[in-house]
């Protein structure tokens, strides 16, 4: 901090020629397998066979080694940019020309900056992990190759999101992503429910993407008036859009592009998608840019606000922010490796990375900060509430992905750029870990992801539950692991903010009061993810009834597919019963209740599961222990050796978000932590913040470990082993009202159906009503009209036209009837008719003339 | 009076007119075609005078050439044509071949 | 209405036209044309002038027979005749090269095909009786409307003529004339040929296909 006097300068751009090999390799991976990945799978591995075979493993070969590819040239990048001096690194990388309209000129251009180049580690090196995760965990299934070629699909989506170097690249990259987020979340889409989800985040995210092409288009908009012709800037003084568009002095390639746009300080002023010019237009306020673009309003309302705000709806259906986030749980329905790399570490993370990519719009207007940090907190704090209660294991961390988004965003939306792009990182690690974690937990417990059924597993799964700790740990807040870094300077950063507004009111309270929203979330956070843990971990294991029978019924292989059927409907039956149970009982016999409202999620997800377990395990006989009569047990080694590295990764990369203070206190050094420095260059837009003493900076670090403490001791008191049940029980009888609330996750959905759907179907229905019976109604009595005028029109056709008619026809065909007389069919007859005809004509000719 | 090009082009038109009478007039549908081969070479005729009096030069005679080119085929479809309707009616009269009436 | 009437009248109308057209040409066109006509220099007759007449009679009489004789035979001999002698005209002409392929290709071709024909569709007995009455009136009529316009056109239209050049070799040059500037033509050509040559065959086989 503190360099707020820095000239800014135009970005120094590097040229590279390898760039577009990184997501090249994905998609190569991703066509080969979409191309050949069945073929191989039948060719190579026995086609009955759901086990892994020759095939999957070619299959798997495809994918990881893609990855690993696009890793390691990421990596090589990575060490070329870091050979760079600091403002220069800025790697670009130009395909080929996507289109040319007069002055604008779009090219498929790739460009690594320190901010991408973090993104794109993160998204290479733990897709790397979590395509090997995928291996154990995707063993047993039937479309293997179809799994493979969609996650490569999705990362290079992500890459182009990541690495586009303008709008245009980059919104490829946006729709991809959600393409794939889509077919992998309705991967098992025979399911209904799972098909339903994919769908539901597919619509949310349309509602979060229109408000993002309306903020780009307000942007450009916005900007084509700053582009146009000011006196001794541009170079044409009168700006005809038609003329420009079909002159043949427009540029026709983008040399010509280059050299018409005129220069100033260096910086090219004229139509651009390209993010690097874009900033130095903004930079650098000799183009007057910045200056036109902060002087427009529109209807009286900040043009760059409302550019800020409308880009934050984009992010707020990909990164699921309230309102837009109730897709993210329901995406838990994919397989869990999915949740970890697309619905934790990278796509949801992409709102997160555009707003950080254009932190120099951002910074412009403290209204649209305001907005996007408030909307963070309050995210923040609403998932964290909901994820207290949660019996499913992917929709708690699903929940915790929500909540810890809005940490995220708290940062950008602060100005703590670099600490809102850290706590992606970190997020990406320890998200990642404590999905993978679960993903083992659920293979191990036979795809039971009711955390009441689990318990004990530590015995079972030792490598699995220690990673899940770290985890845990890090995402708690305890400084030895790397979450504390990164939420701790979010919050610090937030409470020291007084530059924030809203709606053009400035706010100096909301920076103190994000503060205090964001630690509450952190205790929940703490709080939640050890409920989980413990109710996981610890204890005796309560599943295995139900899935004893399961697998014995698999055994059977002949009639695998009803047991399977028999097992499902009592399965629903019960949850049936259950769910209904409170509502009978009253408050009464609540408590007596030991599991009170089994939601139906959460039944809907045990059939399901059961299904695919049910199908494939039975010509496979040798999946683990998982048919030795139900106990869990821990998953092979691609799993655990993913899971070892992330939770290291968990842990080591506190190193890169050592405090200030610390160094300041430790080591007498006064160097910013690393990824801030790394990040220094690219997040430029300086936002003054408060100083607090270095007094209050450790009650405020201290204050953040106690609030990690409080959660911690909370969730162990009444989760520990399952001891304390009961208390629990009698706190939820206590506070029903609120516990059913936030364990029906504020009524979201329900609210969502009742304002979005139910009118949308009332308005459907009204027009259907409308249309069936105005619409109808008037067409019938058009219809009935006519018909008399038919009527009548006809008797008319039939007695006087027709008689016309065929009175003129049968003279005709008597006069035809004659003349046919003439028709000889005789080549000779017509060639005397010819040539007579031409002696006439030569006759007239001559008569005439 | 010198050989010029009226001479030609009398002989030419007398070979039109000739070949234009026996295309009219013959019922044999091999005759009709030679007919049809006399007219052409009133024409080629035409275009050989033409070209030696008038232009100069081989144009003429190429075109000439052409017609060659395709009186052959004209010959060698409309033998063809003759025989299939020899085939068809049993015999080459064009009076009775007259199923375009129909 | 009768055939046989509508026949006769289509006849007499027909030889109404001719009669008038005739009469109408030759007052209003063929008589002041030639009352305006260049009187010809006389000059003397050499022995190719006699060739030419003799060979230009062989043509006419050729023709003639194609058209007047009553046996196929005899026309297809007249035919001959009548293509000898254009090849013959020719060579007057300076069309070394045309001559040749009408010989080669006319005389050695068709009239081998048109021989070819007659022998295959032999029926010479039906065809001796080729000509009816009403069909060599018509070919009379359409002899006189059509004749006497031709070769008014040709004697009495002042042709821009220009001194002959000699008779030289013309193969060079039409072949490289037809590989440059008749080389589309040319091309065109040949793909006739090749369409006609499938087509002769495709059409000449449902004779065995039918037995």
């Amino acid at each position: 901090m503190g360099h707020e006097s820095t000239q800014l300068v135009p970005v120094v751009v590097t040229h590279a020629t390898w760039l577009w090999l990184i997501p090249l390799f994905p998609l190569v991976g991703a066509t080969l397998n979409a191309l050949f990945g069945w073929k191989l799978q039948g060719i190579f591995g026995e086609p009955k066979s759901m086990k892994g075979g020759r095939g999957k493993q070619l299959v798997h070969f495809i994918a990881v080694g893609a990855m690993m590819a696009s890793f390691a040239v990421a990596a090589w990048s990575f060490v070329q940019l870091k050979g760079l001096p600091a403002e220069e690194r800025f790697l670009q990388q130009t395909l080929w020309n996507m289109f040319t309209a007069g002055r604008l000129s779009v090219d498929l251009a790739f460009s690594l900056d320190q901010l991408s180049m973090l993104m794109v580690l993160v998204i290479t090196g733990i897709g790397t992990l979590i395509h090997i995760f995928s291996i154990g965990y995707m063993a047993e299934e039937p479309a293997y190759w179809r799994f493979f070629c969609y996650l490569n699909l999705f990362v290079f989506a992500m890459l182009l999101l990541v690495m586009g170097d303008n709008f245009a690249v980059m919104f490829f990259g946006w729709e991809g992503v959600g393409l794939a987020s889509y077919l992998l979340i309705a991967f098992w889409y025979t399911d209904p429910e799972k098909a339903a989800a994919g769908m539901k985040a597919f619509v949310v995210n349309r509602f979060g993407d229109f408000g993002f092409i309306i903020g780009l288009m307000l942007l450009f908009w916005g900007l084509g008036g700053a582009w146009q012709a000011r006196p001794g800037v541009l170079r044409n003084l009168d700006y005809v859009p038609s003329v420009e568009m079909n002159s043949n002095a427009g540029a026709s390639t983008a040399a010509e592009s280059e050299a018409l746009a005129p220069r100033v300080h260096g910086v090219k002023v004229g139509p651009t998608m390209n993010f690097r010019e874009l900033r130095d237009q903004v930079v650098i306020e000799a183009t007057g840019v910045k200056e036109h673009l902060a002087g427009t309003t529109v209807w009286g309302v900040s043009l760059l606000t409302l550019i800020g705000m409308l880009l934050f709806v984009g992010a707020m259906g990909k990164s699921a922010q309230i309102p837009l986030f109730v897709w993210l749980p329901d995406a838990m329905a994919g397989p869990t490796p999915v949740s970890a790399l697309i619905h934790a570490a990278t796509m949801v993370t992409a709102g997160v990375y555009m707003v950080a990519r254009l932190n120099f719009l951002f910074v412009m207007s403290p209204s649209a900060m305001g907005w996007v940090a408030l909307i963070g907190a309050l995210t923040a704090i609403f998932a964290a509430t909901i994820g207290f209660f949660q019996y499913d294991i992917k929709k708690v961390l699903a929940y915790s992905t929500v909540s810890q988004l809005g940490f995220m965003f708290i940062g950008v939306g602060t100005g703590a750029y670099w600490a809102g792009i850290y706590h992606l990182m970190t997020h990406a690690f320890f998200k990642a870990t404590l999905f993978l974690g679960s993903g083992s937990v659920i293979l191990g417990c036979h795809h039971e992801q009711d955390m009441r059924k689990m318990g004990g597993l530590k015995k079972h799964m030792p490598i699995t539950r220690w990673t899940y700790l770290i985890a845990t740990i890090a995402i708690a807040g305890f400084p030895i692991a790397n979450g504390f870094y990164s939420k701790d300077e979010i919050l610090w950063k937030a409470f020291t903010s007084r530059h924030l507004a809203l709606f053009g009111y400035p706010t100096p309270w909301l920076g103190p009061a994000i503060y205090v929203l964001g630690l509450i979330a952190a205790t929940g956070t703490s709080f939640y993810m050890y409920r989980s843990y413990y109710m996981t971990f610890t204890g005796e294991y309560r599943g295995g009834d139900g899935h004893h029978g399961d697998a014995h019924a698999a055994h059977a292989a002949t009639a695998h597919a009803d047991a399977h059927g028999a097992h499902a409907a009592p399965a629903a039956a019960a949850a049936h019963a259950v769910h209904a149970a409170p509502a009978d009982h009253g408050h009464g016999g609540h408590a007596a209740h030991p599991a009170p409202a089994a939601h139906g999620h959460d039944a809907h997800g045990h059939g399901a599961h059961a299904a695919p377990a049910a199908a494939t395990a039975a010509p496979a006989d040798d999946h683990g222990g998982g048919h030795h009569g139900g106990t869990p047990h821990e998953s092979p080694w691609q799993i655990t050796l993913v899971l070892a590295i992330l939770a290291a990764g968990s842990v080591l990369t506190l190193f890169l978000g050592i405090p200030i203070l610390w160094q300041h206190t430790f080591a007498h050094a006064n160097t910013p932590p690393l990824i801030e420095h790394w990040l220094e260059p690219v997040l430029l837009a300086k936002v003054a913040f408060g100083h607090g003493t270095v007094a209050m900076e450790w009650v405020f670090q201290g204050l953040g470990v106690l609030a990690a403490t409080v959660g911690f001791v909370a969730a162990r008191a009444v989760y520990k082993d399952n001891k304390n049940e009961a208390a629990l029980l009698a706190m939820i009888g206590r506070w029903k009202g609120v516990w059913t609330v936030v364990y029906n996750k504020y009524y979201v959905d329900e609210l969502y159906e009742r304002i979005v759907l139910r009118p949308a179907a009332a308005v459907a229905r009204s027009f259907s009503w409308f249309d069936g019976k105005i619409l109808d109604g008037l067409v019938h009595a058009v219809a009935g009209v006519t018909k008399v005028f038919a009527n009548f029109d006809g008797a008319i056709d039939k007695y006087v036209v027709d008689g016309a008619v065929n009175g003129v026809a049968s003279v005709i065909s008597w006069g035809g009837g004659s003349l046919r007389l003439l028709q000889t069919g005789r080549i000779q007859t017509y060639l005397y008719g010819a040539l007579g005809g031409a002696l006439v004509v030569v006759l007239v000719n001559f008569l005439i003339s | 009076m010198q050989i010029s090009l009226p001479h030609f082009l009398i002989v030419g038109a007398l070979l039109f007119c000739f070949g234009l009478v026996t295309v009219t007039t013959r019922r044999n549908a091999v005759g009709v075609l030679m007919g049809v081969e006399l007219i052409l070479n009133g024409a080629n005729i035409n275009f050989a005078a033409f070209n030696h009096y008038v232009v100069g030069g081989v144009s003429g005679q190429v075109f000439a050439l052409f017609v060659i080119v395709l009186a052959a085929a004209e010959a060698a479809v409309g033998l063809a044509i003759v025989l299939a309707v020899f085939q068809t009616f049993k015999t080459i009269d064009v009076r009775y071949a007259d199923l375009m009436r129909e | 209405m009768t055939q046989s009437t509508g026949k006769i009248i289509g006849w007499i109308l027909g030889t109404a036209l001719a009669i008038g057209f005739v009469v109408v040409m030759g007052q209003l066109a063929i008589v002041p044309a030639m009352k305006a006509m260049p009187p010809g220099e006389a000059s003397a007759t050499g022995l190719v002038d006699v060739l030419f007449y003799v060979i230009a009679g062989l043509t006419i009489a050729g023709a003639a027979g194609v058209a007047l004789s009553h046996n196929i035979l005899y026309s297809a001999i007249g035919l001959l005749g009548a293509l000898l002698g254009a090849g013959a005209l020719y060579v007057f002409l300076a069309a070394d090269f045309l001559a040749v392929a009408q010989l080669l290709i006319y005389i050695g071709g068709v009239l081998v095909l048109v021989l070819f024909a007659v022998m295959l569709t032999n029926r010479i007995s039906e065809i001796t009786v080729s000509n009816a009455s009403l069909g060599l009136w018509g070919g009379a009529m359409l002899f006189i409307a059509v004749a006497p316009v031709l070769l008014a056109v040709a004697l009495v239209t002042p042709w821009e003529t220009i001194t002959p050049a000699a008779a030289a070799y013309t193969t060079e040059t039409i072949g490289d004339s037809l590989l440059t500037r008749w080389l589309l033509p040319f091309e065109v050509a040949s793909m006739v040929l090749l369409a006609s040559l499938v087509g002769a065959i495709v059409i000449a086989r449902k004779e065995i296909k039918a037995d």
